[in-house]
């Protein structure tokens, strides 16, 4: 399987033979930098036209088929379209913050994309704590949301954000257990070291019933958090127009537009790390052939296969379920999820405490 | 022990009802040749409209150019907002009789929202809806139609 290392320090090397060693530092930080925007910009873009897609095939239609070969440069089209778009200001807006909400919607996920492990060696930042930070990070995106919904000065707006913060500071809670009852299993919270136990079975075999467990508790509650699928009262259409991001307009909407689909990125690719094994290929214990099979895919693409398949999952539920109330999101959570979240936090220490998993 | 296992019955319930739900938007998905999107300006050749499709009031001829209108005006009665108007005339008929004939079935499409409700009334059902929708016009006069052909007459046999 190709290591990605070797790639980014001949990188490395060729810039400091060229450049002084504090140049080398900036200029690889530029490039990353530059990279993880293309990453966003074109993934998220292609995440918009596949969820309108999927949504269109889940209703039997047939989705955007007018601009370029079925509808492929509808999104790029759309995305120019808000490019061109006047920012407008509602007034009576508290400006600083209105200005401020979509950055700091948008630098959340990219804090949480540096620790993602997309395949071997390619990877931004390698923590010891990666779960812990990117637990932490991925909840800074409220402040955001409740900063827009407050600076609007639109009734509609408030109501959304309040209705996000409460949502998604509830459901934050279910997230970061079901990771713990993963971390258990691990016994790390680095990603690397994650994705490398999982080289002769994915943690969704080894813990079996616990594990799995998990991972629905893990899917129901990451796509709370993400504000979408049923889950998606904080831009309720029908009762409060499009929620926290009502009053924006342009490319700042895009913004909003943008980050709830890497948000949504961002959670399947954490499952799939810690779940599925990651760029980790298919393998099952001590069948050599089978597993010298699987190797020949590269790790890049196992990983976006899984990602995919879980973004996939998303979708579903988005297009299959009506949207809950408030009152029933929060019964959900505190009376279903984090009761039997604990519980299975306590099953898998058991699993693991007695050495019963695979 | 009760409310414990019905809490667990309770998840066990949302659990099915939910995946029958997306048993049911699975079947959408693989099932792709089945979707109902029509791909108008390309099949316009074979785009056939269904048999209940409004698109416009029609007054139909059989092949003797004879058309099964009275001009007895109910359907000008009936029609909500106007877009019926009726012109009738007097003739002789070769037994010495006086009789009230059609003369222009005048039918505004541009104020006919097709509600049906002239052609359930028509009594001797002289007028149906037809299944055309291509509708555009440079011109809002070349709405306005006459439904009966010029030189149609009513059939045999039909009487009030």
């Amino acid at each position: 399987m190709y290591d990605f290392t070797n790639l980014t320090q001949n990188i490395h090397l060729w810039l400091s033979s060229l450049l002084s060693p504090g140049l080398t530092t900036t200029v690889e930080w530029v490039i990353i930098g530059v990279s993880y925007l293309l990453f966003v910009a074109l993934f998220g873009l292609f995440l918009v036209y596949a969820e309108r897609k999927v949504c269109a095939a889940f209703q039997q239609r047939l989705g955007p088929m007018r601009v370029g070969y079925w509808g492929l440069m509808q999104t790029l089209a759309d995305f120019i379209k808000l490019l061109m778009k006047e920012l407008i200001t509602p007034r009576g807006a508290d400006k600083f913050l209105y200005n401020l909400a979509p950055y700091i919607v948008m630098v959340s996920p990219f804090l949480a994309l540096a620790v993602i492990p997309f395949a071997p060696g390619l990877q931004a930042l390698d923590f010891d704590i990666g779960i812990f930070y990117i637990i932490a990070v991925s909840s800074v995106g409220v402040i955001g949301i409740l900063l827009a919904g407050w600076s609007s000065n639109n009734k509609y707006s408030l109501i959304g954000a309040m209705r996000s913060g409460a949502q998604v500071l509830s459901y934050e809670l279910s997230v970061t257990l079901s990771l713990a009852t993963m971390v258990v299993l691990a016994g790390s919270m680095q990603f690397s070291v994650i994705v490398e136990g999982q080289r002769d079975l994915w943690f969704i075999f080894k813990g079996h019933i616990p594990a799995i467990i998990a991972f629905i508790l893990m899917l129901i509650s990451g796509t709370a958090e993400t504000n979408r699928g049923p889950f998606d009262l904080a831009e309720a259409e029908s009762e409060l127009t499009a929620g926290f991001h009502t009053e924006y307009s342009g490319i700042k909407f895009a913004f909003f537009f943008l980050a709830e689909y890497i948000n949504m990125f961002i959670v399947a690719a954490v499952a799939t790390t810690v779940f599925l094994g990651g760029w980790m290929p298919l393998h099952f214990g001590s069948f050599e052939s089978f597993n010298h099979l699987m190797d020949f895919i590269p790790g890049i693409v196992w990983f976006f296969i899984k990602t995919l398949g879980v973004i996939f999952m998303m979708m579903w539920f988005k297009w299959s379920f009506p949207r809950l109330r408030v009152d029933q999101i929060l019964t959900l959570e505190w009376k279903y999820l984090l009761p039997i979240n604990l519980l299975n936090l306590l099953l898998m220490s058991l699993v693991v405490l007695t050495r019963f998993h695979l | 022990m009760r409310k414990l296992i019905q809490y667990f019955v309770t998840v066990y319930k949302g659990f099915v009802t939910l995946l029958t739900g997306m048993k049911v938007t699975g079947k959408y998905i693989v099932t792709p040749w089945k979707h109902i999107t029509q791909q108008y300006p390309e099949n316009r050749e074979t785009l056939k409209m269904f048999d209940r499709f409004r698109g416009e009031v029609i007054m139909p001829h059989n092949e003797n150019n004879e058309h099964r209108c009275t001009g007895c005006g109910i359907c000008e009665m009936s029609c909500p907002n106007g877009s019926i108007e009726i012109i009738s005339k007097v003739i002789m008929t070769p037994e010495g009789k006086k009789k009230k004939i059609i003369d222009q079935h005048i039918y505004h499409l541009g104020m006919c929202t097709l509600c049906n409700l002239c052609v359930k009334a028509c009594p001797s059902d002289a007028i149906a809806m037809g299944q055309n929708f291509e509708h555009a016009v440079f011109d809002r006069s070349q709405l306005t139609k006459v439904l009966n052909r010029p030189g149609s007459k009513i059939a045999e046999g039909i009487t009030e």
